[in-house]
């Protein structure tokens, strides 16, 4: 029987300094707690459960409260004070954000005084908000200047700095630090040290000479950073950024030497048009073929292929591994750990790279797809490899370092020139005029736009866990897929809990196909498995994978079970670093919804049924699965990088 | 610093965190500690620190970063913190504060070449009755007067022959 | 160590042993009642009714609970808890034991501010000797089944951690930052057990309190201020020093009993504290009048009171934990503004748009520091704003 896991709660005690009181423990006492309370707001009676903040209650009113600091993934902080309200009685103002009800009270939300408040602290952090609005990539989607508007800023009462008082910090592959465009909300801390783990931000010295900073004032590019850039999504200005390659990338188009190639991953259609005024969870996955073939790239293929291939190698190294241990005998490292998020590799390599054998040796799809397209399809297209060059359309910000790790050039070239985030293509389609929501859609190219829904949902967490499961379990037992889990759906690794766990035994045993048979070394059927429980989890958000790791390290559940997915990003791919700003739980929700929706439209899903999978293992990687061709061109091997850096 | 030096240090970091259960709480101690032995947080210290209470360097930082009596930058064998607010202020402490750049050859912020004394500012060390004040590493100089400054640098100066360290108490 | 000058007469009338082991006979809720009737109020500054402290951290629910001693004395002009400390010391750990009794508290730390370091050796010296005479400890003070110790813990530099919730923080080895109150710290404080923090001094006075009677305690002071306060003196006077005395002393009397009449303005209560000009002597020092931890610095004619303001705004950039928008962009705006005004630059449109920035940091600010931080430089600059300009104003 399945079963889930709910395990999403983080600790506080690793919280940093402004971030430990939340709404969450105003009292101990028994009789306080679910009590309700009565309070007005800007004239309006409700009722909410004691301990509601000001700002959640206002909400339950349709009263907007303006906030900056504030955000809902993140620990309460309340420091920029422009959320501050009146509450009657009280001689300060109360941030609204950061203040539990516990009493009835009367709260106004815009008296003189409150009005007068944020707009000073605003004319305060534009003091040194250094950089103008219209050389920003956030002009029109920046809060800060959303507020100035609001609040009426029409010169700059406590003057403005002219002059940038920091370098630019561009050393890192994937993210951008301008701090001269900090107003230090330390979103970005909550989101590096709470949310994801990592650790590569803090708040450094104090008072005016306060910065946001790196360990020892590094490079960004130097410090133990996994590039997740859910930094830049949270940042409500232009200080964090992605390292953005339109530039080159339109060279490439413009050069008639170049065949300029691009793959799309399946989280940026469900998410680009948000940059195009469309509400989160509407797919433009057709819409955005024309555009990009209208920008000018030469072809247009689906990552989805090669995450169908993924799950044929990594299922494959799954049961390899299965076979070691059961029927040789041979230590072989569990659990499998899933590949194909770079943050997470990142977060491995740097936290835990005692564990580098346990993450699968399958590079990720984007990786795979670079490989290929260099090799099979340059061969089939007749193109000379060196004059392609190719352009990964990506949610992920960690894609653009993963692409230029030095080891990925097994096809002779760097397999993936470009990481390019969907924020960056929805601004080269603005760029060229095109109307996105409404240009008429269109198909993937052949000979590899072809993909199942398996490889759609590896955009969601769970994603990967549940496509390996629909063809593992196939291959596996022999029976169809649909009879072991109705409609093809695999709930329990599903949904937003941080950490999701599963057990399955294995009911039956097939025969090995006749493409598994030299990776199995001539195994003829799998009756080894037969009865085994098969326990999985998943994980997402590293900040949960720290924990599956440290359970693991302690020889807890997790250290028992098989295979794992790991996804750096809150939501999976849906919720990357390379996402339209902002992000929050509803946003991501609705992009899951877009996903599993496109997916039940699909002409098949599972992976091991793509056609042009089974094509290329015919026609070019011959051996078949971890075989030999493949090992060189889809696999790939880690580095055991450790969290010292001095 | 020399290896084996980094190596002791780093051995009484980790006895010290286990003293602390390895809790945060313990953090602020150790931090102390390090910079009374070694003058200064280096970043290896840090991350040292950080890996024994299971933090991030980063977060070390910010908090060394964070107290005017720790410090990332190697500071002398004697701190000398002259108080440069309002009542010191008005006792006299802009004459106080001359005759220690002239006696030291430093200016505020700086160490002398030989390691031997930093100069710096602080402010109130609860001495306003008895004002201008300074603290020489732990100790209190209250009523300090320019002519007095070299007799005090002197009294340490002498002071180091005898291996006196920092935060050993006299 | 110096000795303070003036023999505190009240606080040194006590047997503190006999006192402890009487208070610790009573229930506590007598102990409680006997605060609430004296309405002693927290000698800090802020003047939070020590009983309503005691009261809510006792009733608070939690396995482990803390008393602390708010030790990290940084306010400009204050050093009545360094004389405390030396002089007094033994009183203090008698009122903490008394206040982990009332709260049920095991366990008491005292922050000690960094610069007190050379108080620490005599500070543990004393608590060694109050655990030999088996006051602190298990069964403490005669006490069957109360269990109270006390250890020191050292500051490391920073004003804001005389914020009771940076000073949790700072426990908690995170930077000083001020917590978002609610919660308290009396529900949710150190390591999240109920806490109650308090000054050096009230411990002292609590201690006094309920040995000696509220009764007698409200013969001292006014109504609403009731007893006797320390006020630590320093400035343009003859006599500088810590003085017992009691609530409700207008400025002028106090500038009699230090010689430092004919002073030009007197800043109550620090750095955070207002300045007081000469006209308004006559007020009294109490919660109900011009509040105060205790800090009086007296100005006398020839002092240039834009400096002072200087003096302390630099003192507010430099401490200021650098968290909230106000408090950290604040200081440096008003700092700015008076190098403004000291250069003869700074028009009166200017002026009043810093008064009102004043006045945003003092409604809008997360922690009492940046709410009082604007304080010195709002009362300057109503009190003196012709001296300044008659001197500096080139543009007139």
């Amino acid at each position: 029987m399945p079963n889930k896991e709910n395990n999403t709660k983080l600790g506080s005690d690793r919280a940093p300094a402004s971030s430990v009181a939340s709404s969450v423990e105003v009292a101990k006492n028994e009789k306080d707690l679910g009590a309700m309370v009565a309070i007005t707001i800007d004239g309006k009676d409700i009722k909410i459960p004691f301990g509601t903040t000001i700002l959640d209650a206002a909400k339950k009113l349709n009263i907007k409260i303006p906030t900056l600091c504030h955000h809902e993934d993140l620990k309460v902080a309340g420091v920029c004070r422009v959320c501050v309200v009146e509450v009657e009685g009280q001689r300060t103002l109360q941030a609204a954000c950061a203040y539990p009800i516990t009493g009835p009270m009367n709260i106004k939300t815009y008296s003189p005084k409150v009005r007068k408040a944020r707009r000073h602290n605003l004319d305060l952090m534009l003091k040194h908000h250094v950089g103008e609005c219209y050389s920003c990539f956030r002009n029109n989607n920046c809060e800060l200047q959303t507020l100035s508007k609001e609040y009426g800023v029409d010169f700059y009462r406590f003057g403005h700095d002219s002059e940038p008082h920091h370098d630019v910090d561009k050393s890192s592959y994937s993210v951008v630090r301008d701090m001269n465009k900090c107003i230090q909300c330390r979103r970005c801390v909550r989101t590096c040290i709470d949310l994801q783990e990592v650790g590569a931000l803090e708040a450094i010295n104090r008072g005016p000479d306060l910065d946001i900073d790196t360990f020892n004032s590094l490079p960004l590019g130097e410090v133990v950073c996994i590039n997740c850039g859910q930094c830049i999504n949270r940042c409500p200005t232009g200080a964090l950024r992605a390292n953005d390659p339109s530039d080159e990338i339109w060279a490439a188009i413009e050069d008639p030497k170049k065949h300029v190639v691009i793959q799309t991953a399946p989280s940026p259609r469900a998410a680009i048009g948000e940059c195009f005024g469309l509400p989160a969870g509407t797919s433009v996955t057709r819409e955005l073929n024309t555009a990009m073939r209208r920008c000018g790239f030469d072809k247009v293929f689906d990552t989805n292929f090669t995450a169908d291939l993924t799950i044929m190698e990594e299922a494959t190294e799954l049961l390899v591994r299965l076979k070691k241990a059961l029927v040789d005998k041979v230590d072989v490292a569990f659990p499998q750990f899933t590949s194909c998020s770079p943050g997470w590799v990142k977060f491995l390599e740097h936290f835990y790279p005692e564990y580098t054998d346990c993450l699968s040796s399958c590079k990720s799809p984007q990786q795979m797809f670079g490989a290929v397209l260099k090799t099979w399809y340059a061969e089939k297209a007749g193109i000379d490899p060196k004059d392609i060059v190719t352009v990964a359309l990506m949610p992920c910000s960690a894609k653009k370092f993963e692409c230029n790790r030095p080891e990925m050039n097994d096809s002779g070239y760097k397999d993936v020139d470009y990481g390019l985030t969907s924020r960056e293509l929805a601004q080269m389609i603005q760029e060229t005029g095109l109307d996105l929501p409404n240009l008429p859609p269109s198909d993937f190219d052949d000979p590899i736009g072809e993909a199942t829904g398996a490889g759609l949902i590896f955009g969601a967490t769970g994603g990967v866990m549940e496509a390996a499961l629909r063809s593992a379990v196939e291959i596996v037992t022999g029976i169809k897929t649909e009879d072991v889990f109705a409609n093809l759906d695999i709930i329990p690794v599903r949904g937003f809990e941080g950490v999701k766990y599963m057990e399955i035994v294995v009911p039956a045993a097939g025969p090995v196909p006749e493409i598994l048979s030299k990776a199995l070394g001539g195994l003829k059927d799998f009756g080894f498995l037969k009865g085994a429980t098969l326990k999985v989890a998943v994980a997402h958000g590293t900040a949960n994978a720290k924990k599956v790791m440290e359970d693991i390290k302690a020889g807890g559940k997790f250290s028992q079970c098989h295979f794992i997915e790991f996804m750096a990003c809150p939501g999976g791919c849906l919720g990357g670093g390379g996402q339209p700003i902002p992000t929050s739980p509803e946003i991501r929700a609705a992009r899951t919804k877009a996903i599993y929706a496109e997916e039940k439209t699909l002409y098949s899903r599972k992976s091991h049924e793509n056609p042009t999978v089974n094509l290329i293992y015919k026609e070019f990687l011959k051996d078949g699965p971890c075989g030999h061709k493949s090992h060189k061109l889809l696999h790939t091997h880690y580095i055991k990088r450790g969290n010292k850096i001095v | 610093m020399l290896a084996s030096e980094r190596d002791q240090l780093k051995s009484e970091i980790i006895k010290m965190a286990k003293k602390h259960d390895h809790h945060r709480s313990g953090l602020i101690p150790v931090l102390q500690h390090v910079q009374n032995v070694s003058r200064h947080i280096s970043p290896e210290a840090m991350q040292d620190i950080a890996e024994a209470f299971k933090i991030h360097p980063v977060e070390v930082h910010g908090v060394v970063s964070f107290y005017s009596f720790l410090s990332t930058e190697k500071k002398g064998k004697f701190v000398v913190r002259l108080c440069r607010t309002i009542t010191c202020d008005m006792a006299g402490n802009e004459a106080v504060g001359n005759q220690l750049e002239n006696e030291l050859g430093i200016e505020f912020g700086e160490t002398t070449s030989d390691g031997m004394f930093t100069l710096e500012f602080t402010n109130c060390l609860g001495m306003c009755d008895q004002g201008p004040a300074m603290l020489v590493n732990d100790d209190i100089h209250t009523k300090v007067t320019p002519e007095k400054v070299a007799d005090i640098i002197d009294g340490y100066k002498n002071r180091f022959g005898a291996h006196v360290t920092t935060g050993e108490h006299s | 160590m110096t000795k303070s000058a003036n023999k505190l007469v009240i606080f040194s009338d006590i047997d503190v042993e006999k006192a402890l082991k009487n208070a610790v006979k009573k229930p506590r809720p007598d102990i409680i009642s006997e605060l609430r009737e004296s309405a002693l109020k927290g000698r800090g500054g802020a003047g939070f009714p020590t009983s309503v402290k005691w009261n809510l951290a006792a009733s608070a629910q939690g396995e482990r609970k803390f008393v602390i001693c708010n030790a990290d004395e940084g306010e400009p002009g204050t050093f009545k808890d360094r004389v405390l400390l030396t002089d007094y010391a033994e009183q203090l750990i008698a009122g903490m034991i008394l206040s982990g009794y009332v709260v049920g508290a095991k366990e008491g730390i005292i922050y000690l501010r960094a610069e007190y370091t050379y108080l620490k050796h005599d500070l543990e010296a004393t608590i060694e000797k109050m655990r030999g005479k088996k006051l602190l400890g298990k069964n403490a003070a005669g006490k069957e089944g109360f269990e109270f110790d006390v250890h020191i813990h050292m500051g490391s530099g920073a004003y804001i951690c005389g914020e009771e919730t940076a000073l949790i923080e700072s426990l908690e080895g995170h930077r000083g930052e001020p917590r978002n109150r609610p919660p308290f710290p009396v529900t949710v404080g150190y390591l999240g057990c109920p806490t109650s923090v308090n000054n050096v001094e009230t411990f002292i006075t609590a201690l006094h309190v309920v040995e000696k009677g509220a009764k007698w305690f409200k013969t001292f002071g006014t109504e609403k201020s009731t007893g006797t306060k320390l006020f630590s003196v320093s400035g343009d006077c003859e006599k500088p020093g810590v003085y017992e005395l009691p609530m409700g002393i207008t400025i002028q009397k106090l500038l009699e009993t230090v010689d430092g009449t004919g002073a030009k303005a007197v800043q109550v209560g620090g750095a955070s504290g207002i300045c007081v000009p000469a006209k308004d002597f006559e007020k009294a020092l109490a919660f109900e009048g011009v509040a105060t931890g205790g800090s009086i610095i007296v100005f006398g004619q020839h002092r240039d009171m834009l400096e002072v303001a200087i003096n302390f705004m630099e003192f507010f950039c430099e401490e200021s934990c650098g968290q909230c928008t106000p408090c950290r962009l604040g200081t440096e705006t008003l700092l700015e503004g008076l190098d403004l005004l000291s250069e003869g630059k700074c028009s009166l449109k200017y002026l009043r748009e810093l008064t009102s920035l004043g006045e945003t940091m003092q409604v809008s600010s997360k922690c009492g520091l940046g709410q009082s931080a604007p304080n010195a430089f709002l009362s300057i600059i109503e009190n003196f704003k012709s001296e300044i300009f008659d001197t500096r104003c080139s543009c007139r």
